[in-house]
C-alpha cells in the first residue's frame, strides 16, 4: 500500500451509510452514560489505595461511628498521656503483592511501616504487636523468611516484637499472607507534631528520592517487562526525626507518604491545617532510573509510594538546620526543600512546574496506572 | 534526559510566553487535538504562563475516552468467556462500559492482564497456547501500526491463539467533522504530533487550503506546545494559512512508509463511533478480511452488546468536545461528574477534556479563572 | 494520545530487534517500523516499538532558536522599543527556518 488516503466512496455496501459531515447531523443521544461504579454501594479496590475513596470511607463510616476526639486528628498514629508522659499507638495492615520484591518483602515493609507511623509523632518506638493471616497453603518456607525479615528490621531499630495472633483462612481467601502491626512509643517533651500544624512560611522538606518504592514494584509487574536496577526503600526513620528534632524540636508536621504518593499526603496536611501547599518541581529529588522509568508508562511521581522517606513542614527559620542534619544522616543523603506553605488558597496543594507554570496536585483517585494516551 | 530536558527550559518558556503575548493581541482560539497535549498543556499549567487571549480548546483527542461503549462491553464479554485472556493497556482498564470494566471483570475472576506493549500480548499467547489471548488494540494511527505488527508477527509465527479487538480511529476526519460544526470558531489547529509521525502531513492540507486555519504540528515537550502557539500566532497575525511542522525532529512531511505499509496491509477506513460525538464518517480502522483469523470480532461474530444508550440530558460533552463549550461551563462537572463517577466521554480518561481540567486546572493560581469546582 | 519518550539505541540485535535506554532503564523493542538504525541514535519509543529515528540535526537547530532567543533579549541592542535589527525569531525579522512550509507540494 503506497501512501494512505481516506477514499469514502471505495467502502464496501455493508457499511452503513454515514451520516452527512456535519456534527450537527451525528446523534448525539449515542453518548454513553457508563454506570457510576462508585455508587454501587459495595467496597472496591479503589477503596483501599488511599486516595479519595479511602477518605471517603473514613469520613463517612468510620469518623462518624468512632466519633472522639483523638481519632478526629486523623493523624497516622494518636498520641496521648500516660502517667508522666505520652504515648504513641498506631496500627497498620500489610496487603501487599508481591510478598518479596527488590528491597524488601511484605515482613520488613510491615515492621517498617508502623515504626514509621510512630516515628511520625516524633515518638522513639518501644514495642511492636503483630499479627499474621495467613492463607492455607502459604509455603512454610516463605513464612520463615518474611518472619525472619520482620525480626531483622525490628532489631535495627532497636524494638522487640513482644505478642501476637495467627489465624488461618482458606485458600483462595487470602494473598498468601496478611500482616497487621501495631505500635507503641514514646514521644519526647516539647514535640508537637500533627497534621494540623503547618503555617503559612514555613517550609516543605523532603528526605530524598521519591516514588522509589512504587516504581519498584511497578517495574516487575507481570506484563511490564523492563531492565533497570530499582529496589523499595523501605526503612524505618525514627533516627532519622531524632536527628531533625535535635537540631530543632520545633517540628510541625511530619508525615511519611506511602500510598498514593506525596500527592496524598500533601493534600491530607493542606485539608488538616487549612492552608495551601505549593511544591516546587525542580527541587523534587528524583532518581534518574525512576524517571525514566515513569516518563516511558506515563506516571507521575507525585503519587507513587514511597516506603522509606518522610515530608517535614518546618518554620522557615529552622528549615536551614533541619536540612543539614538530615543530609548527615544516611537516610536522609539527598534531603531537599521542596516547597512552601502559602495561606491560600486553603485545603489545596499545588505545583509550580519546570516551566512556571502552576497546576494543582489533585487528591489521586485510585491507583495510577500506565497510560498510552 | 536527552531530548526531553532540554524541552522543559523554564528561561526559555518565559521568553516564548512572551512572543506569544506580543503577536497575540486579538483573541485566538486554537485547538489541540491530541490528548497527550491536553495533558501536557495541564501537566506543566501552560494556561497559566499564555496570555488570556489564547483561548485553548480541548478537543476529542483521546482515543480512550472515545471507545464506544459497546467495544468496551465486547471486551468484557470475551474476558467473561473461559479459555479467554484479555490484554489490555493500562489506562483502558478502569473505562466503564454499560455496567462493568475490565478492573471490575479482573476483581471477579476474569484473566485480565495490563500489558505495556502488543507485543507482551503476543508473548503471552506464545506462553499459553490452550488460551485465546485478546489484545484490545485501541489508538490513533500512532498505536495502529504497532498493533497491524503484532497481527503480522502472529501471522509469520503461524499463532492462532492471538486475537486483536479493534478501536482505532482517525485524526483527520475527526478535525474535518469538528471544522464542519456550525458553532465552533476556531482560529488554528495544535497538530497531532506523534500521529503526524506515522501519517506525515499531507492529511492536514485540506485544514488549510480547504478550511483556511493554520495547523503546526507539535511536540509534547511544553517548549514544542510553546513554540507552536507562537508559530500559529505569526500565521494568524500575517493572514496565512499553511501546514507548518514545529516537531521536526520526528516529524517528515512524508511521514514513517515503513509504519504505514503496515497499517496499511491489516487494517482498511471504516466508519467509526466516537463516544460522546456520534458516527463520523471514515474515521475508523477494522481489520481486513484476510487477516480476520486475527481478528477477534470475526472470531466472536456473536458478542451481544447493546449500542442503545439513554441520553443523559445534564451531559454535555459533545458541545465540549467540539469547543463550543468549556469543561466549567458543564453543569455537572465537579458534582455529579467527576473522575470517580464520570458521565461523558471528556471525563471518562485522564485525558479528557473535563478530566484534566478537574484534575490539573481547577484552580490556576495567578491566573484569571472561573470559581473553582469540586 | 500516542505517549512517547525518547530511548537511546544501545545495541541492534537483528532487523527485529535492539535494546534501548531511557535514563537507566533499559528494554528490547521492535525497530520493525523504523529504517535501520545503529548504536547510539535515538528514537522514539512508544508501546514497545520504535516509531521513528529522531533527527539529531532538527532538535539541536531547534534548541540553538531556543538558545538564541534567550540570549538575544539579554544584549541591550535587542530592545525592541529601539529601532533597528529585530533578533532572529521574533517578529518582524527573517523566518526562522522552522517557520518554512514544510508540507508536500
Amino acid at each position: 500500500m503506497g501512501g494512505y488516503r481516506l477514499d469514502t466512496s471505495s467502502l464496501p455496501r455493508w457499511v452503513e451509510e454515514p451520516r452527512p459531515g456535519s456534527l450537527e447531523d451525528v446523534d448525539l443521544l449515542q453518548l454513553g452514560c457508563p454506570a457510576p461504579i462508585a455508587e454501587s454501594g459495595t467496597i472496591t479496590l479503589a477503596h483501599g489505595s488511599g486516595g479519595k475513596l479511602t477518605a471517603d470511607l473514613i469520613q463517612q463510616v468510620f469518623l462518624p461511628t468512632f466519633r472522639n476526639p483523638l481519632l478526629e486528628k486523623l493523624d497516622d498514629q494518636a498520641v496521648f498521656p500516660v502517667g508522666g508522659a505520652r504515648l504513641a499507638f498506631t496500627t497498620d495492615s500489610f496487603v501487599v503483592a508481591p510478598l518479596f520484591f527488590p528491597g524488601g518483602d511484605i515482613g520488613k515493609l510491615a515492621v517498617n511501616g508502623t515504626l514509621n507511623d510512630l516515628a511520625m509523632s516524633g515518638a522513639r518506638p518501644l514495642y511492636l504487636a503483630v499479627a499474621f493471616i495467613l492463607e492455607e497453603g502459604l509455603p512454610l518456607g516463605e513464612l520463615q523468611r518474611i518472619v525472619a525479615s520482620m525480626q531483622q528490621a525490628a532489631a535495627a531499630a532497636g524494638v522487640a516484637i513482644v505478642t501476637g495472633d495467627t489465624k488461618v483462612v482458606e485458600k483462595g481467601h487470602g494473598d498468601g499472607i496478611f500482616i497487621t502491626t501495631t505500635g507503641v512509643g514514646l514521644v519526647p517533651e516539647g514535640v508537637e507534631i500533627s497534621a494540623d500544624r503547618a503555617r503559612p512560611g514555613d517550609r516543605v522538606l523532603v528526605s530524598g528520592y521519591i516514588a522509589q518504592h512504587g516504581m519498584a514494584i511497578m517495574a516487575r509487574r507481570e506484563g511490564l517487562d523492563f531492565d533497570v536496577e530499582l529496589e523499595s526503600d523501605t526503612a524505618a526513620l525514627h533516627s532519622l526525626v531524632a536527628a531533625m528534632l535535635a537540631a530543632s524540636p520545633d517540628v510541625h508536621v511530619l508525615r511519611d507518604p506511602t500510598r498514593g504518593g506525596l500527592a496524598s499526603t500533601l493534600n491530607e496536611i493542606a485539608q488538616r491545617s487549612g492552608v495551601a501547599v505549593v511544591l516546587d518541581e525542580e527541587s523534587l529529588p528524583l532518581q534518574p532510573e525512576v524517571e525514566g522509568l515513569c516518563e516511558i508508562l506515563g506516571l507521575d511521581p507525585l503519587y507513587v509510594a514511597n516506603e522509606g522517606k518522610l515530608i517535614a513542614i518546618v518554620p522557615p527559620g529552622d528549615a536551614e538546620a533541619i536540612l543539614a542534619a538530615m543530609r548527615a544522616h544516611p537516610l536522609g543523603e539527598h534531603a531537599a526543600i521542596v516547597g512552601e506553605i502559602a495561606a491560600e488558597p486553603a485545603g489545596t496543594a499545588y505545583l509550580r512546574t519546570c516551566v512556571g507554570g502552576t497546576r494543582i496536585i489533585d487528591v489521586p483517585a485510585g491507583e495510577q496506572l500506565p497510560r498510552i494516551c | 534526559m536527552k531530548y526531553v530536558s532540554e524541552f522543559r527550559r523554564g528561561d526559555v518558556a518565559k521568553k516564548l510566553a512572551a512572543e506569544i503575548a506580543r503577536l497575540a493581541i486579538e483573541p485566538m482560539k486554537l485547538m489541540e487535538v491530541c490528548g497527550g497535549h491536553t495533558h501536557a498543556i495541564f501537566k506543566f499549567g501552560l494556561p497559566s504562563i499564555l496570555p488570556p487571549t489564547i483561548d485553548l480548546i480541548h478537543g476529542p483527542g483521546c482515543p480512550v475516552c472515545v471507545t464506544p461503549r459497546d467495544k468496551v462491553d465486547k471486551a468484557i464479554l470475551l474476558a467473561r468467556r473461559p479459555g479467554v485472556l484479555i490484554t489490555s493497556y493500562g489506562d483502558m482498564l478502569r473505562v466503564p462500559g454499560s455496567a462493568s470494566s475490565l478492573m471490575m471483570e479482573k476483581a471477579r475472576g476474569a484473566d485480565v492482564r495490563m500489558v505495556y506493549s502488543p507485543l507482551d500480548a503476543l508473548r503471552l499467547a506464545e506462553q499459553y497456547p490452550d488460551k485465546r489471548v485478546i489484545f484490545f488494540a485501541i489508538g490513533f494511527e500512532t498505536t495502529a501500526p504497532s498493533a497491524a505488527m503484532a497481527v503480522l508477527k502472529a501471522k509469520a509465527q503461524g499463532l492462532a491463539n492471538f486475537a486483536i479487538l479493534s478501536n482505532h480511529v482517525l485524526l483527520p476526519p475527526m478535525m474535518k467533522a469538528i471544522l464542519d460544526s456550525r458553532d465552533v470558531k476556531l482560529d488554528g489547529f495544535i497538530g497531532p504530533g506523534h500521529v503526524s509521525t506515522i501519517i506525515g502531513t499531507r492529511p492536514y492540507e485540506f485544514v488549510a487550503r480547504g478550511y483556511g486555519k493554520p495547523i503546526v504540528v507539535a511536540g509534547f515537550e511544553p517548549l514544542d506546545v510553546l513554540q507552536s502557539i507562537l508559530m500559529l500566532a505569526r500565521q494568524i497575525r500575517d493572514g496565512r494559512a499553511a501546514v507548518e511542522i514545529e516537531y521536526t525532529r520526528v516529524v517528515k512531511p512524508e511521514g514513517n512508509p515503513v509504519a504505514l505499509r503496515a497499517l496499511g496491509e491489516v487494517f482498511e477506513p471504516c466508519h467509526a463511533r466516537w463516544r460522546g460525538m456520534g458516527t463520523v464518517p471514515a474515521s475508523g480502522l477494522r481489520v481486513r478480511e484476510r487477516y480476520a483469523a486475527w481478528d477477534a470480532e470475526a472470531l466472536y461474530p456473536d458478542l451481544e452488546v447493546s449500542s442503545e444508550v439513554e441520553d443523559p440530558k445534564a451531559c454535555e460533552c459533545g458541545d465540549i468536545v467540539r469547543g463550543a463549550k468549556k469543561p466549567w461551563d458543564c453543569r455537572i462537572i465537579g458534582t455529579v461528574c467527576t473522575p470517580q463517577t464520570p458521565i461523558g466521554a471528556c471525563m471518562v480518561s485522564p485525558e479528557g477534556a473535563c478530566a484534566a481540567y478537574y484534575k490539573y486546572g481547577r484552580l490556576q493560581v495567578g491566573h484569571k479563572q472561573p470559581a473553582a469546582v469540586g | 494520545m500516542c505517549l512517547s519518550v525518547p530511548a537511546r539505541v544501545l545495541e541492534v540485535h537483528d532487523c527485529h530487534w535492539a535494546t534501548v535506554e531511557v535514563g537507566g532503564t533499559s528494554k528490547r523493542i521492535s525497530i520493525d517500523l523504523v529504517e535501520a538504525v545503529s548504536p547510539g541514535d535515538y528514537v522514539l519509543l512508544h508501546v514497545g516499538f520504535a516509531l521513528q529515528k529522531i533527527d539529531q540535526a532538527e532538535a539541536d537547530d531547534l534548541l540553538a532558536l531556543f538558545d538564541e532567543m534567550v540570549q538575544a533579549d539579554e544584549r541591550p541592542d535587542w530592545d525592541d522599543e529601539r529601532a533597528g535589527p529585530s533578533p532572529p525569531g521574533s517578529d518582524g525579522g527573517p523566518p526562522s527556518e522552522h517557520s518554512v512550509v514544510r508540507a508536500a507540494p
